[in-house]
C-alpha cells in the first residue's frame, strides 16, 4: 500500500470500526487511536519525502495513477509536494488535538466522531489529489459533514448556522464544477487529450479567452471557504454555533482548502487569467484583511473575536497569493500553517473557557489568569502569535508576505500592501483588548473562584498544536525550504 | 419469419406469461390464503428480472415495428430491477390494505400491463406501435392512482391522472398524424430520410413531444404531478416518479436522437428553455412542501429538468449520461419513496414534521433516507453526484457553460430542500418522535437494494463504461 492512499484508509477503517462500537468512551479510544496514526503517518510522510526530495527531483512525488472513468479521462491521481506534505501535517495534528478537546462528547458520540473523520478523509483527499474531478469529489465530502456537525452539537442559532454555512460553501463549490468544466474542455487546447490532470493541464496553454472567463469563477469557488470578502459571511456564524472541534478543524483546516486550490488551479492552471484579473481580487482581499481585523475589534464574543481574525488572517494568505511572487507566496504558505494551528489553538481555549464559565462574552469575564493560569497563558501566547510576535510562527509568515508585496513598486500594490500591513496593528489591538479585559483585572464573578482544573487530554491537545506555533516561529528555515522548493513550477508556470 | 424471432420479445412474452399466471392464481387460489398472491407475483417477477440479463441479439420484427437493441435491453432490465424493489417496497402495504379487499390480483395485473406497454413503448419502431405502448403505459396506472377506493383523495388522483393524460396524449396523437402528413410514413426508419425542417413538421414536433413531456412532467405540463402523488398511494406514486418518468425520458431520448435528430437545431433551443423552466419551477416549487409526497413529487420535477442537460447535446455521450443519472435516479428515488412508504404505512404519517427526531428513535430508516436524499442532491461519495456531475460534462462538451451555471444554481437550491429533511431527522429533538419499529422482511430487501445501488452505483466505473459502449448502437 502506498504512503498517500493510507490518508484516506485509515480514517475509513476507523469509521468503519466506529461503527460497531458502543458508548462514549470506546468511540473516543477508538477515534484517538485513529487520528493518532494519522498523525503517525503524516510525520513518516515528512520525513520520507524529505529524503526523498534529495534525490528525486519530480514536482510530485509518491505519485500512483488509476484509471477511474475511462471515458472522461478521470483518474484516482495523488501525489504531494512540500506544500501538500506540511498542509497534511497541519490537518493530522488538528484532528488529534479536535478528537482531545472533545473527549468528553455526550451527545452522540459515536455519530460526532464518524463526521469528523468523514470531514478530515475529505480534507486529506483534497490535499493529496492530483485530479480535478477527485479534488472536487473530495471537496464535497469535507463539506457536507459540517452540517450536521454544526447542526447537531452546535449551539446557538445552530440550524441557521449550518445551513447558512453549506450553502454557501456548496453553492461555491457548484460553481466551482462550472470552473473545472471549463478547464477540462479547454485541456487539449494543445492537441492533446481531454484530462482532468492537473499536472497535465499545467502544461497546456489554454487560450488567453477561456482563462479569463474561467479564472473569477474557479477563484470564487475556492476562496469562498477561504472567507474572501464579501462571501465571508458564513464564516462568523458558522464558528460561533460549532462545538469546539468543529471549530478547530473548521478555521484551522477547512478553511485552507480555499488557499491551497487558488493557488494549486485557480492561479496555476489559469495563469494568464490570475495577470488579468488579480487586481479585482487584491482588492477584495486586501479590504478583507482590514475588514476583518476592524469587525474583530468590536466584537464581544470570543468566538465571533477569532472567527472575523481568521477573515483577516486568511484575506492575507489570499492577498500574498495575488502578490505573484516568490517570497510572498512563500508567506502565503506559512500563513495558512500559522494561522491553521493558532486558530485552532484559540478555538480550543475558548471552548475551554466556555465550558467552564458558561459564557463567551468578554464584558462578563475578567481575572481569568488568577483562577484559571494554564488556560491563560497559553491565551496570552496565541495572542501574541496572531498578533505576529517573533518567535512564533505568525511572524515569520507575516514577515515574508510583506516583504513579497513590498517588492512591486507601482503605486497600486504599494497601497494595497499599506493597508494590509495597517491591519496587524489593528490586530494588536483587538488581540491585547481581549487579553486585557479578560484575563488581567479583578475576577468578575465569584464563580469563577473554584473552576475546574485543566484535565490532562485538554493540556494534550492544546500542547500538540502550541508546539508546531512554537517550532515554526524559532526554526522556520527547514519548513520554509520546503516550501520553497515547490515553489519551482509555480514561478515557472507564472512569472 | 422464424420463431426464433420471437424471442427477441422474450421480456414481454414473459410479463404476459405472469399476467395470464396471476389471472389463473386469482380464480384458483381459496380466499383464505389470497395474501400468496402476493408472494407469488413477487416470486414470479424477481424470475422476469433474473432471465432478464441473459443476453439478448439485436433486431427487428413485424417489418420493424418492434425493434431492440443492447441499449434497450439494458433499460428494460433497469426497469425490471425498478418493479423489483418497488413491488418488495409495497408488498406489506398489498397485504394489510389491499387483499383484505380481495384486490391483489388487479394490483399486479395492473402494474404489469402498464409495463408491459413500456416494453412496446421503448422497443417501437413506428409511430402507431408508440402509441400504443404510451397508453398502455398509462391507462392502468390512472386505475392504480385511484385503487384506495376509501380515500376520496386518491380517487381525485384518479381522475386529475386520466384526464390530463387523456389530453396530453390526445395531442400528441394530433402531433404524431402532422408528422406522418409531411414525411408520409410513421415508421421511424422511413422517417428520418424524409424529415425536413417545415412549419407543418415543426409543429408536428412539439404537439408531439408534449405528449412526452406530459409524462416525463416537464414544466409546463407538471401540474398533475403534486396532486397525484399526494392522491394515489405511495407505491404509485412511486411508480410513476421513478418508472414510468424513466422510460418516458428513454423513448423521448431515443426519438431525439434518431428519428428527429435532423430537427437538431429546433429542438435544443426547446430543450434548452423547457430545461431551466423546469429546473428552476420545481425546485422553487419544493421549498416549501410539508407533505413528503408532495416534496418527493417537485424534486422529481426538477430531477427531469437536469435529465434534459444531457438531452440537449444528442450524441452518444449524451446517451450514456442519461441512461447513466436514470438507473442512479430511480434507485435513490426508489429509497425515498421506500422511506416514505415504510412510515406511512406504520404511522399513517407523512408530513416533514412528522420525521423529526427519527434519527434518534429509527437510525437506519432515517440513514437509508439521508443517503437516498443526498444522492438526489447530488453529494459525493454516493452515486447522485457521479450521475449530475456526467450529466453537467456532457451539458458543458457541447459549450453550454450558461446552462450548467444555471443548473449548479439549482443543485445549491436542491440542496436546501433535501438538507430540510435531513434537518428534521437529524437536527430536531421531538417527544412525539416516530416511534422504533421493525420493518417486515420485504421492505426491508426492498431497501436494502437501493442503498446498494445508492453506494456502489456511482464509484463502480465499469457500470458507465458499459453503458457508454451500449449507447453507441442509438447513434
Amino acid at each position: 500500500m502506498d504512503l498517500l492512499s493510507l490518508f484516506l484508509i485509515v480514517p475509513i477503517l476507523t469509521i468503519i470500526v466506529l461503527v460497531f462500537s458502543k458508548g462514549l468512551e470506546k468511540a473516543r479510544f477508538i477515534s484517538m487511536v485513529g487520528s493518532l496514526v494519522q498523525l503517525g503517518m503524516s510525520i513518516n510522510l515528512l520525513f520520507a519525502y524529505l529524503k526523498e526530495r534529495t534525490i528525486n527531483s519530480d514536482i510530485m512525488l509518491f505519485t500512483k495513477d488509476l484509471l477511474w472513468f475511462e471515458q472522461f479521462n478521470i483518474h484516482y491521481a495523488i501525489g504531494v509536494d512540500g506544500i501538500s506534505v506540511a498542509l497534511l501535517l497541519l490537518t493530522s495534528i488538528v484532528v488529534l488535538a479536535g478528537v482531545f478537546i472533545s473527549w468528553k462528547m455526550k451527545d452522540l458520540p459515536k455519530e460526532f466522531f464518524i463526521s469528523l473523520l468523514v470531514l478530515s478523509i475529505g480534507v486529506y483527499g483534497f490535499f493529496i489529489s492530483l485530479d480535478l474531478f477527485t479534488m472536487f469529489l473530495f471537496f464535497e465530502v469535507a463539506v457536507i459533514p459540517m452540517y450536521l456537525l454544526i447542526g447537531i452539537w452546535g449551539s446557538g442559532p445552530k440550524e441557521y448556522s449550518a445551513m447558512k454555512l453549506t450553502l454557501m460553501l456548496m453553492g461555491a463549490s457548484a460553481i466551482l464544477l462550472v470552473a473545472i468544466l471549463g478547464i477540462y474542455f479547454n485541456s487539449n487546447a494543445d492537441g492533446g487529450a481531454l484530462t482532468f490532470n492537473i499536472l497535465e493541464i499545467a502544461k497546456v496553454n489554454i487560450p488567453i479567452e477561456a482563462q479569463k472567463l474561467f479564472f473569477p469563477l474557479a477563484f470564487i469557488g475556492f476562496a469562498v471557504i477561504g472567507a474572501l470578502f464579501p462571501f465571508h459571511t458564513w464564516s462568523p456564524d458558522g464558528h460561533a454555533s460549532a462545538p469546539t472541534a468543529v471549530s478547530m478543524l473548521h478555521a484551522g483546516v477547512l478553511m485552507k482548502l480555499g488557499g491551497y486550490g487558488v493557488f494549486r488551479v485557480a492561479m496555476y492552471l489559469l495563469p494568464e487569467g490570475a495577470i488579468h484579473w488579480s487586481w479585482v481580487f487584491i482588492i477584495l482581499s486586501a479590504t478583507g484583511v482590514i475588514y476583518g481585523a476592524f469587525a474583530a475589534l468590536k466584537q464581544t464574543d470570543l468566538k465571533y473575536i477569532n472567527a472575523y481574525s481568521s477573515v483577516s488572517h486568511l484575506g492575507l494568505v489570499l492577498f500574498a497569493l495575488l502578490m505573484l511572487n516568490k517570497t510572498a507566496w512563500n508567506g502565503a504558505i506559512l500563513q495558512s500553517l500559522s494561522h491553521g494551528f493558532m486558530t485552532a489553538l484559540f478555538f480550543a481555549l475558548i471552548g475551554m473557557i466556555y465550558e467552564r464559565t458558561h459564557t463567551r462574552d468578554i464584558t462578563k469575564l475578567g481575572g481569568l489568569l488568577k483562577v484559571i493560569p494554564f488556560i491563560s497563558v497559553i491565551y496570552v501566547i496565541a495572542g501574541l502569535a496572531s498578533l505576529g510576535l517573533p518567535g512564533f510562527s505568525g511572524f515569520v509568515a507575516e514577515m515574508n508576505i510583506f516583504v513579497g508585496a513590498f517588492q512591486h513598486d507601482d503605486m497600486f500594490y504599494r497601497v494595497a500592501t499599506v493597508i494590509s500591513v495597517a491591519a496587524i496593528v489593528v490586530t494588536a489591538v483587538y488581540v491585547l483588548r481581549v487579553v486585557g479585559i479578560m484575563l488581567m483585572g479583578p475576577v468578575k464573578d465569584d464563580a469563577f473562584l473554584n473552576l475546574e482544573r485543566v484535565t490532562w487530554f485538554e493540556r494534550t491537545g492544546i500542547l500538540l498544536l502550541l508546539i508546531p506555533i512554537v517550532g515554526i516561529g524559532v526554526a522556520p528555515l527547514w519548513l520554509s525550504n520546503m516550501i520553497l522548493e515547490s515553489l519551482q513550477p509555480f514561478i515557472q508556470g507564472l512569472l | 419469419m422464424e420463431f426464433s424471432n420471437f424471442l427477441l420479445m422474450r421480456h414481454e412474452i414473459v410479463l404476459l406469461a405472469i399476467i395470464v399466471l396471476l389471472v389463473v392464481a386469482e380464480v384458483s387460489i381459496p380466499l383464505k390464503r389470497k395474501s400468496s398472491i402476493v408472494d407469488l407475483s413477487i416470486f414470479l417477477f424477481g424470475i422476469h428480472t433474473a432471465l432478464g440479463f441473459i443476453s439478448l441479439d439485436s433486431g427487428n420484427l413485424f417489418g420493424g415495428m418492434f425493434h431492440t437493441n443492447g441499449l434497450i435491453h439494458l433499460f428494460k432490465n433497469i426497469l425490471n430491477v425498478g418493479v423489483l424493489v418497488l413491488l418488495l417496497q409495497s408488498a406489506d402495504w398489498l397485504k394489510e390494505k389491499i387483499i383484505v379487499q380481495n384486490r391483489g390480483a388487479e394490483f399486479f395485473i395492473l402494474l404489469f400491463s402498464s409495463l408491459f406497454g413500456m416494453y412496446f413503448m421503448i422497443s417501437s419502431g413506428d409511430f402507431l406501435m408508440f402509441y400504443l405502448g404510451l397508453e398502455l403505459s398509462t391507462l392502468p396506472v390512472a386505475a392504480l392512482a385511484a385503487f384506495e377506493i376509501n380515500k376520496r383523495q386518491s380517487s381525485e388522483a384518479g381522475i386529475k391522472f386520466i384526464f390530463s393524460a387523456a389530453i396530453a396524449s390526445g395531442v400528441s396523437l394530433f402531433g404524431i398524424s402532422l408528422l406522418y402528413a409531411t414525411t408520409g410514413s410513421i415508421y421511424f426508419s422511413e422517417i428520418i430520410e424524409t424529415i425536413s425542417s417545415s412549419n407543418l413538421t415543426i409543429l408536428g414536433f412539439i404537439l408531439f413531444f408534449t405528449g412526452l413531456a406530459f409524462k416525463i412532467s416537464l414544466v409546463p405540463f407538471h401540474f398533475w404531478t403534486a396532486d397525484v402523488y399526494e392522491g394515489a398511494p405511495i407505491s404509485i406514486a412511486s411508480y410513476l416518479s421513478v418508472i414510468s418518468k424513466g422510460a418516458a425520458v428513454f423513448i423521448l431520448m431515443i426519438l431525439l436522437f434518431t428519428v428527429l435528430k435532423p430537427l437538431i437545431h429546433v429542438w435544443e433551443n426547446i430543450i434548452y428553455v423547457i430545461a431551466v423552466a423546469t429546473m428552476f419551477i420545481g425546485n422553487l416549487f419544493a421549498l416549501r412542501q410539508q407533505n413528503m409526497k408532495r416534496f418527493l413529487a417537485f424534486s422529481s420535477i426538477a430531477q427531469a429538468g437536469f435529465i434534459l442537460l444531457g438531452m440537449i447535446i444528442g450524441n452518444q455521450l449524451g446517451t450514456a449520461t442519461i441512461v447513466y443519472f436514470t438507473l442512479i435516479y430511480i434507485f435513490s428515488n426508489l429509497a425515498a419513496f421506500g422511506v416514505v412508504q415504510a412510515i406511512s404505512l406504520e404511522t399513517g404519517k407523512e408530513r416533514m414534521s412528522d420525521y423529526e427526531g427519527l434519527y434518534r428513535t429509527n437510525p437506519k430508516l432515517s440513514l437509508v433516507m439521508m443517503l437516498a436524499l443526498f444522492s438526489l442532491a447530488g453529494i459525493p461519495p454516493v452515486a447522485g453526484f457521479f450521475g449530475k456531475f456526467f450529466l453537467f460534462t456532457a451539458a458543458a462538451s457541447e459549450g453550454y457553460y450558461l446552462l450548467v451555471f444555471l443548473a449548479v444554481v439549482n443543485v445549491t437550491i436542491s440542496l436546501y430542500y433535501y438538507l430540510l429533511v435531513v434537518r428534521a431527522m437529524f437536527l430536531r429533538k421531538s417527544n412525539s418522535a416516530i416511534p422504533y419499529f421493525q420493518n417486515k422482511i420485504y421492505m426491508r430487501l426492498g431497501l436494502v437494494i437501493t442503498v446498494i445501488g445508492i453506494l456502489i452505483l456511482g464509484i463502480y466505473s465499469p457500470l458507465f463504461d458499459y453503458i457508454f459502449e451500449l449507447s453507441s448502437n442509438l447513434n
